[in-house]
């Protein structure tokens, strides 16, 4: 199989990290070579971040360049639109709609820009954008985020419920499942 | 504690790989000093029950500890980002003369684009200026396998074996199965000849330095580490690391490659004969044209940097790009996105003082660590960094020149790590020499930007266990500074007043600013703070800080309260009062 790639997008500190390693397991486990690629350092201060996932026969370069990407998955819409030349024809965006303003914003510099769902969606992208804070906060806590996601994303996938749930095992901690498997099934039938 | 006990195959992040690469290579003693992209070398091996493992002060002290510990007859290692290895030069270019007893690896993780770095140096320099053999794995796999047989490597010739990752294989996981562990154990034999370098057994050592480095050349040429992949061959390239992954995602099978797995020495029959085998040669390597130039010397024809820029980090499309291949077709919106660099945390203690340096329009000489964010606007008050501890220094050469005046206007800002790293002989310098410089050290009690490691401040060790515990009001104290002051940073009014009193006293002073990082799991968090929008006038006055909680919603602030922590400073830029504390069972 050809080399697939999902770019994890989002705002330092906003837990992408999980969201790449349950994937990396879920496609090890599907047998898979894969590779996931994270940066660590300065830019997970509150900067923009990215963790490229890859999986397919044989993956040779860790980072996903622009034009590649499958799926973009991403926190915060602002990060959907800066990563939107990464996605490749025919590629799938799913994104949360929540808006965090980066520091040009608040100091007044730069305009957060308007209606960025249209705009992407104008863009010719196929875009999915739901409010998963939202259903986050329904699940039982804002920081089930990235499984919500996870669970909308899963929707694009040809790959049995059980596959993601055993993956789901695998990652969350014990204490925090029962909540993580209500976000993810709030996300995939969102 | 054991990882991969079943020897499955797993996802591993490269750091990851090359500590389990330690521990079955029966290492038995690790120091380091923390520095992205290298730093989980160090906290992963620290898992291993089996691996005394610790944060040393700096690099330099991190190597000597390790080679007294192969010295002694136990494999060792130390890690360190690009820039720590210039700590450590000196002792690793006369280890090249010493040898080694045991075993000894010394990691060093580039960071080619710059990710978390002041500089894009290239490491190989070191390798072929220290004269030592240097490896380069290209993944995790090659990370874990690399490291084991650089510890048999170190052996055979006798030397120090730099291991050299770079950010894409540091942190990126891929597929590693592992192995077992096995602990060498080589007595130590008293032998003043090889390992004291005083000049007449360091003229007896320099020829076998140069013995080994030809031995190491004949090596190269055979070595398991370098292989020919042989494809089409209108097209030869010879690469390494992470390059070789960006060429072979471009190309496939459909040219040859020469990877090299050692970068020094470097083979010349290996490159002789692959070049031989195709039609025209390139060399795709990141940074410095160092196998480029080794190639060219051997007077072969061969294409490179012409084409492949020195700067920043490579990537598929950029090669593909350099050959003449069309990248993809993708998508576009016709809107400026806003940028989001890095910013000081919702409650990062560091905030307060800078915001009252930029206040009292202080000329700010700073240093490295997450502090270095103070030059970032709205703040905008660091005005020069260049490496660790270098602040201290120059606020001595600064004041020197330019007098009471600037010594009435200009501080130096480091932390705490930094300072243990390497601020105390600056100022050793500003105590000994005079300068009436204000030192200010802030203190956020762990090392922040590499992700919270202990440091010989803490009290804590790299297992988190109790250790000796450095007192920083003593110890400038000892070093002749009378004047010592420590402010909270979150108190505006005692920062500005201490601040301005020891900019205008008559001798060398030290302001310690201290309060715990705010992300640190024992700190303890307000509620988040809500504005009244009733009493908001929309000065914006609370906006000069730079906290991401806080944003402007039309005419009045607003506060973010899943990112604040309650920390008020804003709310003593406040004239109006409109800041409210949270219900305390928020």
């Amino acid at each position: 199989m050809e080399t697939k790639n999902i770019m994890i997008v989002g705002v330092g500190g906003q837990g992408s990290l999980l969201a790449s390693k349950l994937l990396g397991h879920l496609l090890l486990m599907q047998g898979y070579d894969v590779k996931v690629s994270e940066v660590h350092g300065m830019s997970q201060r509150g900067g923009s971040v990215v963790t490229y996932v890859r999986y397919g026969d044989k993956v040779y370069s860790p980072v996903i360049d622009r034009g590649e990407a499958d799926y973009i998955v991403s926190f915060e819409i602002l990060e959907a639109a800066r990563w939107l030349p990464y996605l490749r024809k025919d590629g799938q965006i799913v994104t949360n709609l929540q808006q965090i303003d980066p520091m040009p914003v608040i100091t007044g510099a730069a305009q957060y820009p308007a209606d960025l769902a249209e705009k992407l969606k104008a863009s010719g992208a196929r875009v999915d954008a739901i409010d998963c804070l939202a259903l986050a906060e329904q699940a039982g806590s804002a920081k089930a985020v990235n499984l919500v996601l996870l669970g909308r994303l899963s929707h694009y996938f040809d790959l049995p419920d059980q596959a993601w749930q055993e993956a789901i095992e695998a990652i969350v901690p014990a204490r925090f499942l029962e909540l993580n498997k209500r976000a993810f099934e709030l996300g995939r039938n969102a | 504690m054991e990882q991969c006990p079943n020897h499955h195959p797993e996802l591993m992040l490269g750091n990851k790989a090359v500590a389990r690469g330690l521990y079955e290579a029966g290492v038995c003693f690790i120091s380091s000093y923390p520095g992205t992209p290298s730093t989980e070398i160090t906290e992963e091996a620290a898992k291993y029950d089996e691996i005394y493992c610790e944060w040393a002060p700096n690099e330099k002290v991190a190597m000597e500890s390790a080679f007294g510990a192969s010295l002694a007859g136990r494999r060792a290692f130390c890690a360190q980002k690009h820039v720590g290895l210039n700590v450590a030069a000196d002792p690793l270019y006369t280890m090249s003369y010493t040898g080694v007893n045991a075993g000894f690896v010394i990691g060093v993780a580039d960071d080619a684009g710059m990710h978390s770095s002041q500089n894009e140096q290239d490491s190989r320099h070191h390798a072929i200026a220290a004269k030592v053999p240097m490896i380069e794995p290209s993944d995790s796999a090659e990370a874990l396998e690399f490291t084991r047989l650089a510890y048999d490597l170190s052996e055979q010739f006798d030397t120090p074996v730099l291991l050299k990752m770079c950010t894409r294989v540091a942190h990126s996981q891929s597929i590693v199965t592992c192995g077992e562990r096995s602990v060498p154990d080589r007595p130590y034999v008293k032998d003043i000849g090889k390992y004291v370098m005083m000049p007449g057994n360091a003229k007896r050592r320099h020829p076998i330095v140069e013995a080994r480095t030809k031995a190491l050349t004949e090596y190269a040429e055979t070595s398991p580490l370098n292989r020919v992949e042989m494809g089409g061959t209108d097209i030869g390239i010879i690469t390494a690391s992470t390059s070789y992954q960006y060429v072979k995602e471009v190309f496939g099978d459909s040219v040859s490659v020469l990877k090299l797995g050692m970068t020094n020495p470097l083979p010349e029959k290996l490159i002789r004969d692959f070049a031989a085998k195709v039609k025209k040669l390139y060399v795709v390597e990141e940074l410095d044209p160092i196998i480029e130039n080794h190639v060219r010397a051997l007077g072969i024809p061969v294409t490179g940097k012409e084409m492949l820029p020195m700067v920043d980090e490579f990537s598929q499309n950029l090669i593909a790009a350099a050959f003449g291949r069309e990248p993809g077709s993708t998508y576009s919106i016709a809107e400026t996105v806003p940028a989001r660099p890095p910013v000081m945390c919702a409650g990062c203690p560091h905030r307060g003082m800078f915001y009252t340096l930029r206040k009292n329009n202080c000329t700010v000489l700073g240093d490295i660590g997450c502090y270095t964010l103070g030059a970032v606007p709205p703040l905008g008050a660091i005005e020069m960094t260049l490496c660790m501890g270098a602040s201290i220094g120059a606020v001595h050469g600064f004041n020197k020149v330019r007098g009471p005046e600037s010594e009435r206007k200009t501080v130096a800002v480091i932390g705490d790590s930094t300072f243990m790293h390497s601020g105390m002989t600056g100022l050793a310098n500003v105590a000994y020499n005079q300068s009436n410089s204000t030192i200010i050290i802030v203190d956020n009690s762990i090392t922040g930007m590499t992700g919270h490691q202990q440091n010989p401040t803490t009290g804590y060790n790299i297992k988190g266990d109790p250790a000796g515990k450095i007192d920083l009001e003593a110890l400038c104290r000892a070093m002749g500074f009378e004047r010592v002051r420590v402010v909270d940073p979150y108190n505006l009014e005692e920062c500005d007043r201490v601040l301005k009193e020891e900019l205008a006293a008559e001798a060398p002073s030290i302001i310690i600013s201290r309060r715990p990082c705010a992300l640190l799991k024992y700190v303890k968090h307000n509620p988040p703070l809500t504005v009244n929008p009733d009493k908001c006038i929309g000065c914006k006055s609370c906006m000069r800080i730079g906290c991401p909680a806080i944003s402007m919603h039309g005419k009045k602030a607003h506060v973010d309260s899943t990112l604040c922590v309650g920390c008020n400073v804003c709310s003593q830029l406040c004239r109006a009062g409109a800041f409210e504390s949270g219900k305390t069972d928020h």
